[in-house]
């Protein structure tokens, strides 16, 4: 007679599924990291201007591990006038630093795109140096449905 | 992850004509660890990402990042730059342990 090979290890695969809570905390319980601090080291002290710095990001980011973000800075990018750097933060992530894009004349237009993650709605904060040491600003809130920060 | 990836690079135009600007897409595979999560025992699984990049035409420096571990795994960067001279674009990301990945393309300026 045939002997039929043990099939009994499928216990253990359905347990996963009920994770998945669908927590929409999109409640502006927000908790206070270091965004701030990286924001005041950025500008050394000053306070940025609104204004002139463009973020363009989903209103509602289905999921956070990867979230398209593009920044941009309104620039003639010459010698004379450029942005230096662009500094992203959130305010919802354990680490308030995401990303630094670093530009020089060379660079033509002030604008990069990469995407981040989201570990809860937060916002979104872009803060521009110009060469002439004077700040720019704009922030944008993201909602996040599934957070990126979990395994 | 012994083996390097392989970026994927892709310039919008390989011409150019002086002034114009080229716009870069570049993708490569990482795990970009968190260095937040922890593993099946509660241990934390120890940070490793590409924490910067620089992106140099036939040598100058046209365009650089620092990455934190909000950069999402298998890092996509886009940017721009202006056309002045043919050479190589050069592409290099460094992580945490200090090796690098690069990846090269060429632009040609008439």
């Amino acid at each position: 007679m045939l002997q039929f090979t043990r099939r009994q290890a499928l216990g253990t695969g359905a347990a996963a599924i009920a994770t998945a809570t669908l927590g929409l905390t999109v409640s502006s319980a927000h908790a206070a990291n270091d965004s701030g601090d990286l924001i005041n080291k950025f500008t050394g002290g000053k306070k940025p201007t609104e204004g002139k710095v463009k973020l363009d990001l989903p209103e509602i980011a289905e999921n956070g591990n990867t979230v398209p973000m593009t920044v941009s800075v309104e620039s003639p990018m010459t010698e004379a006038s450029h942005v230096t750097d662009v500094l992203i933060v959130g305010d919802g992530n354990p680490n308030g630093g995401m990303a630094t894009f670093h530009f020089s004349p060379a660079s033509g237009v002030a604008e990069a795109n990469t995407r981040i993650r989201l570990a809860t709605s937060q916002n979104i904060i872009a803060v521009a140096r110009m060469n002439d040491g004077s700040f720019y600003t704009v922030s944008k809130q993201v909602k996040v449905t599934i957070g990126g920060c979990g395994g | 992850m012994a083996t390097a990836p392989k970026p994927r690079i892709k310039l919008d135009k390989k011409e150019a004509k002086k002034g114009d600007i080229v716009e870069v897409k570049a993708l490569v595979s990482h795990i970009m660890e968190t260095g937040q999560r922890k593993d099946a025992q509660g241990k934390t699984i120890p940070r490793k990402i590409l924490n910067k990049f620089a992106c140099t035409v036939a040598g100058k420096q046209v365009f650089a990042a620092n990455f934190e571990p909000a950069v999402s795994a298998n890092p996509y960067i886009q940017f721009k730059f202006k056309a002045t001279e043919s050479g190589p674009v050069v592409l290099t990301w460094t992580d945490d342990d200090g090796s690098t990945i690069v990846g090269e393309d060429k632009i040609t300026v008439t």
